[in-house]
């Protein structure tokens, strides 16, 4: 398909057709929608730095970084779900069920540690994505169906959750989750890089324009002629890849596949994505965003943890009600835009 | 034109969804008389019945939501809520302690249904964040910790018998024929239902929707507390890290399989209570015989994908 | 090049196509012409591979083509463009212009840069400048158009499919487009156009195929039908027939002296209605004239408070109604029968009595409950009133006909005992049989003293139907033509702005 055919369009009288201007409030909206997670982010460091001395130091930020690492791999995969105009809730289970295997394939090194984590999770992933995009299931009973399923073949697995498998703590794969390059978790380089590698994919190639568009309008993405099917069957795979290489690496730091881990993740994933700016309906959002959504949860879980007096439940409550308060202010903004 | 001959397949396709729960529950009950020893005797009937019937009525509150093409993903965090709230007044006595614990149930549905009604969020994400929220705010009002009930009053609820029913299934019961004439003879009832199938249409039709929507919510997160309220008071303890997870899948499904479509403008109150039932057969046989947790689990999600499978398929 | 060889295509129940063929050559542009429900988008989705068709060939240069998907009939050099804006709102104007087949840097990533110089060219060339970088939701509605055209155009296209392209665009717009039409076709771009608008059609096309109730009915030049005839070839009425009776049930116009009944009074809301006033009289019907978005749908919603306003009043009886909403209108005595059936109308779900007795539901009940026997006693009155053809009032109404589906809408409101009805498109996609069946009795339901607000594209039932109309152009009131202006012609030039 050549483009050059574009220049051969035919050339009419030129009639100025009416275009409309966005007014300031509206661009402020739009700021405020794409930035505001940094902007929270900036004040709620700067405060926690003022109000406690031991909140910004060099080690209290690490920690902050590599508690949020595994997090931040689940809400990429999440990110494109729902910029897709989908939502994944079995990530959760995934996440855990990946930790699981990678625990029990590396008594075949770091390469069994890795690949079937992989291969089974992309497998439940591609599974949620055949039968939303083909069978035309609806996303979320899709995958509370699967969060079911992944954490029954977990039970399964381990003897009904009685048995844990432990990786050697001298092995590469331990290393992989222990080992730090510059003070930081390799966890933290693997996020960063996965994140660097899901921003371009998203807003520099045609798959992640794919996925703009079917987030944004279905219908015409069809009619445009996208393969709407398969965008989907891929984003849904490769959430399930990415929640799957979390648990891989969350039981290479922990030295064990925990079988209790991951319940309510998805949660948080969708908290950190929607706090982002990605707008929950789709078609709209970035990975920058979910990185300082993650981080800000981070930040906040780890300011709970400061005051100490503080139940660690307060950390889903202040994430609820965030994700309430962002969610009716991207209502409001986007249908103040809408108005014409 | 009216009267299509569709094929016998479509027939076949269009009537499972409809009666197939029934005939499962049937078939399932038939097998177990047979295979399962010790199956059909009192005992074990009655510890069917006094499981299901938290699921059940949660269920029942979910049926109508879904009636509305919405859904509340909050009504596990709801039952943790509600438990959590028991325990904190029952100095005052069983029904005070109760009339708080349905409070929690009246406040969060009158949010989620704000926020789908007024705020024009839609379901998923709007009882999502009360999802998230919910149960961490009830382990923040039980400080994290289990406590035993040693209210007398409210332990009978959980374990007496009324002409020898125990009391939680007559609830349930009771609350099933409720929720059946609820939907089948009120103006609310054939207006949820209306909103449900086009709430364009209802909103020129002038129908309250809002009134509508907002009341659905109420009742199903009442509803929801009230089954925290009795699930509590069969545990002997509240526990509101434990109660109730998971519960919106189970009360789904049940809902689903019972042949309620998703996409609203229909409830099946009787379905609804046989996809409960089914449910809850399923996995005792799947335990009787010697299968266990984590296979119940892995079937459970099949036949969720399975009935939704065929509800799409009834729908042209 | 495109070669249609008796296509047929059949729906549970409805036979859409029935063995349609249809050739179009290279440069030619081909008017598909047809009343609502004859088939076109049918005709339309099997070409653009949205729907496989039962039986019957389509050929693409001579060669038999069978598409799965409208990505294979695009990449066959399918291209179409639709009534509604089939494009990506809160993606940017170059993103859409390019979604698909974007400029890409070696390595796989997209080249932005060329992307938005190739779209800022392009679009220059359709009369659009514009920052190609904005979303394209904040572009009005006539440029989105242009940016869907000029996107099936970018595609190598040999066959463009226009589906009423210009059903929401301004008149200078519609120029343009018109422009732009001659252009491709010059440039050898075979071209299937669709609209209503006759003016068009005789402007633009060369021939045309005529689609009647899934069927063909006549092709050929355009040049040597006339108008008459082709009207009567989408009717299927005998044109002598047409100039001598008319087409609709309407008998004759009323006439009324009555004090108005509803005064409507500036409705105003931001770029939708500006200053909107009219009154309306009981026993006569009112026409709201106006092309489509001239805001006709958006005044009969503002009456009955389904469309927030900025400002306006609606009186009724000399009571001003406090609040506008849809359930205080109804009580009010003011109903709207709206003009998406499907969308705004029926509850597919719910059989014929309920749908009847829906907006009746909180009069016919006590304490909250239902009765039953009042409500069959209206729906047996009404079912049989209206000759409401239902298996039994039980049956889900999504399986009724078209027509029979709006007549339960119109027994919902009459059993109401209103005081104005306004109809937007009553007969808009119901058989002929039905429609004049609905036209008798809004005729009779005016000639009992109700006012009546009439809407209709059609233009047969409107001058026929109408007593008095209210023209409206870009949502606001233009004039009105009372008595023997209302002709055709007369509200022809009214519309089109040329007032008499």
């Amino acid at each position: 398909m050549s483009t050059t055919s574009t220049l051969a369009a035919p050339a009419p009288q030129r009639h100025e057709v009416p275009v409309e201007q966005s007014t300031r409030g509206e661009r402020i909206a739009g700021l405020l929608q794409r930035h505001g997670a940094l902007a929270v982010l900036g004040i709620v460091v700067v405060v926690a730095s003022i109000r406690f001395p031991s909140f910004g130091t060099v080690g209290n930020a690490q920690g902050v970084a590599i508690q949020s690492a595994f997090l931040a791999i689940v809400a990429l995969g999440m990110t494109f779900v729902i910029i897709g105009g989908g939502i994944d809730l079995s990530v959760g289970s995934v996440f855990a069920l990946g930790g699981v295997l990678a625990a029990y394939g590396s008594r075949w090194g770091m390469l069994g540690a890795l690949l079937l984590p992989l291969v089974v999770c992309g497998a439940i992933g591609l599974v949620n994505g055949l039968l939303i995009a083909r069978a035309r299931l609806a996303p979320f009973i899709v995958t509370l169906a699967s969060l079911l399923g992944a954490r029954g073949l977990l039970l399964a697995l381990t003897d009904e959750g009685a048995q844990t498998y432990l990786i050697d703590k001298t092995s590469a794969f331990a290393k992989l989750g222990q080992g730090t390059l510059l003070g930081l978790g390799y966890p933290v380089w693997l996020a960063l890089l996965a994140f660097a590698v899901g921003g371009l994919l998203l807003q520099r190639t045609r798959y992640g324009q794919a996925v703009f568009a079917v987030g944004g309008s279905e219908q015409a993405a069809a009619m445009m002629g996208l393969p709407v099917a398969r965008i989907k069957i891929i984003t849904y795979a490769a959430s399930g890849l990415l929640a799957g290489f979390a648990g891989a690496l969350n039981a290479a730091r922990l030295s064990s596949g925990v079988t209790i881990l991951g319940v309510g993740m998805e949660l948080d994933a969708i908290a950190a994505v929607v706090i982002g700016g990605t707008l929950l309906v789709g078609g709209a959002g970035s990975v920058s965003g979910t990185l300082c959504g993650v981080l800000l949860l981070g930040v906040i879980q780890n300011v709970i943890n400061q005051i100490g007096t503080l139940d660690s439940s307060y950390q889903s409550v202040v994430s609820g009600a965030f994700l309430i308060v962002v969610v009716v202010v991207q209502t409001y903004l986007s249908r103040s835009q809408r108005l014409r | 034109m009216t009267d299509l001959a569709l094929p016998r397949t479509a027939r076949l396709s269009a009537a499972l969804p409809q009666y197939g729960v029934y005939a499962a529950v049937l078939v399932l009950l038939a097998f177990n008389a047979v295979f399962t020893d010790n199956f059909l005797t009192g005992a074990n009937l009655r510890t069917q019945l006094i499981q299901v019937a938290p699921v059940l009525i949660v269920a029942l509150g979910m049926a109508m939501v879904i009636g509305t093409e919405g859904v509340d993903l909050s009504v596990g965090s709801v039952m943790a809520l509600s438990a959590a709230a028991l325990p904190l007044y029952l100095g005052y006595g069983m029904w005070p302690a109760i009339a708080m614990a349905l409070l929690t149930g009246v406040v969060v549905g009158a949010v989620n249904g704000l926020l789908v009604a007024v705020v024009g969020l839609q379901p998923i994400v709007a009882t999502l964040a009360l999802l998230v929220g919910g149960r961490g705010l009830a382990l923040v009002l039980a400080e994290g910790r289990l406590k035993q009930i040693e209210n007398a009053d409210l332990l009978a609820l959980g374990s007496d018998d009324l002409l020898g029913i125990p009391v939680v299934v007559v609830i349930a019961g009771l609350l099933s024929l409720a929720v059946g004439l609820l939907v089948s003879r009120t103006t609310y009832g054939r207006q949820l239902v209306a909103v449900g199938g086009n709430r364009a249409a209802a909103t020129l039709a002038g129908l309250p929707v809002r009134r509508v929507l907002l009341g659905t919510y109420v009742l199903c997160a009442v509803l929801a507390a009230l089954a925290g309220v009795l699930a509590t008071a069969r545990l002997t303890a509240s526990d509101p890290s434990a109660i109730g997870n998971l519960m919106e899948l189970s009360a789904i499904t049940a809902v689903v399989v019972g042949g309620t479509p998703l996409n609203g403008g229909r409830i099946r109150v009787l379905g609804t209570v046989a996809g409960a039932l089914l449910m809850q057969l399923l996995r005792a046989t799947l335990i009787s015989h010697n299968l266990s947790d984590s296979t119940a689990q892995m079937v459970q999600a099949v036949i969720i994908l399975g009935a939704v499978y065929l509800a799409r398929e009834r729908r042209r | 090049m495109l070669d249609v060889r008796g296509v047929s295509k059949r729906f549970p129940g409805v036979l859409a196509l029935q063995d349609v063929s249809l050739t179009v050559a290279p440069g030619e542009v081909h008017a598909l012409v047809g009343e609502n429900g004859a088939g076109k988008s049918t005709l339309i989705k099997v070409l653009t591979g949205v729907y496989t068709p039962d039986e019957g060939q389509v050929l693409l240069d001579g060669a038999p083509v069978s598409f799965g998907s409208p990505r294979e009939a695009q990449n066959a050099g399918i291209s179409t463009i639709y009534q509604e804006v089939n494009l990506v709102p809160l993606m940017s104007v170059a993103r859409n212009l390019f979604l698909g087949r974007e400029p890409m840097l070696p390595g796989g990533l997209i080249d932005f840069g060329r992307m938005h110089r190739e779209a800022a060219q392009t679009l220059a060339r359709f009369g659009i400048t514009v920052d190609v970088r904005r979303p394209l939701r904040s572009l009005g509605l006539g440029a989105q158009q242009m940016v869907a055209l000029a996107r099936a155009v970018a595609v190598d296209a040999k066959l463009l499919i226009m589906d009423e392209p210009t059903s929401s665009l301004e008149p200078r717009e519609v120029q343009t487009l018109e422009a732009v039409v001659r252009d491709l076709s010059a440039q050898g771009i075979a071209i299937i156009y669709v609209s209503h608008r006759l003016d068009e059609l005789y402007r633009l096309c060369d021939r045309v195929t005529v689609l009647r109730d899934g069927r063909g009915v006549h092709s050929g030049k355009l040049a040597d039908l006339d108008r008459l005839h082709l009207v009567s070839h989408m009717l299927g009425r005998d044109p002598a027939a047409v100039s001598r009776e008319g087409l609709t049930g309407f008998e004759g116009h009323h006439d009324t002296d009555a004090e108005p009944l509803v005064s409507v009074r500036g409705l105003t809301r931001r770029h939708v209605l500006h200053d909107v006033s009219f009154d309306v009289r009981p026993g006569e019907v009112t026409g709201l004239g106006g092309l489509l978005g001239s805001g006709r749908s958006e005044t009969a919603k503002a009456v009955v408070g389904a469309l927030p306003l900025d400002s306006g009043t609606v009186t009724i009886g000399g009571r001003r109604l406090r609040r506008l909403n849809p359930a205080a209108a109804i009580r009010a005595g003011m109903v709207l029968l709206p003009e998406d059936r499907k969308a705004e109308g029926i509850v597919p779900e719910l059989s014929v009595r309920e749908n009847i007795v829906l907006a009746a539901l909180p009069r016919i009940s006590r304490f909250g409950l239902v009765s039953r026997k009042r409500q069959d006693r209206i729906v047996e009155t009404f079912m049989q009133r209206l000759r409401i053809k239902a298996a039994s009032p039980e049956q889900p109404v999504g399986e009724l006909s078209g027509g029979n589906q709006q007549k339960v809408l119109l027994a919902r409101w009459l059993c109401l005992h209103p005081r104005l009805l306004l109809l937007d498109e009553p007969t808009r996609g119901i058989d002929v049989g039905a429609k004049a069946e609905v036209q008798a009795l809004v005729d009779e339901l005016a000639r009992d003293g109700l006012a009546v607000v009439l809407i209709s594209s059609d233009l047969e039932e409107f001058v026929e139907g109408a007593d008095r109309v209210v023209v409206l152009r870009a949502g606001a009131v233009t004039g009105e033509l009372t008595g023997d202006e209302v002709t055709e012609a007369g509200i022809m030039a009214a519309l089109a702005g040329e007032q008499a």
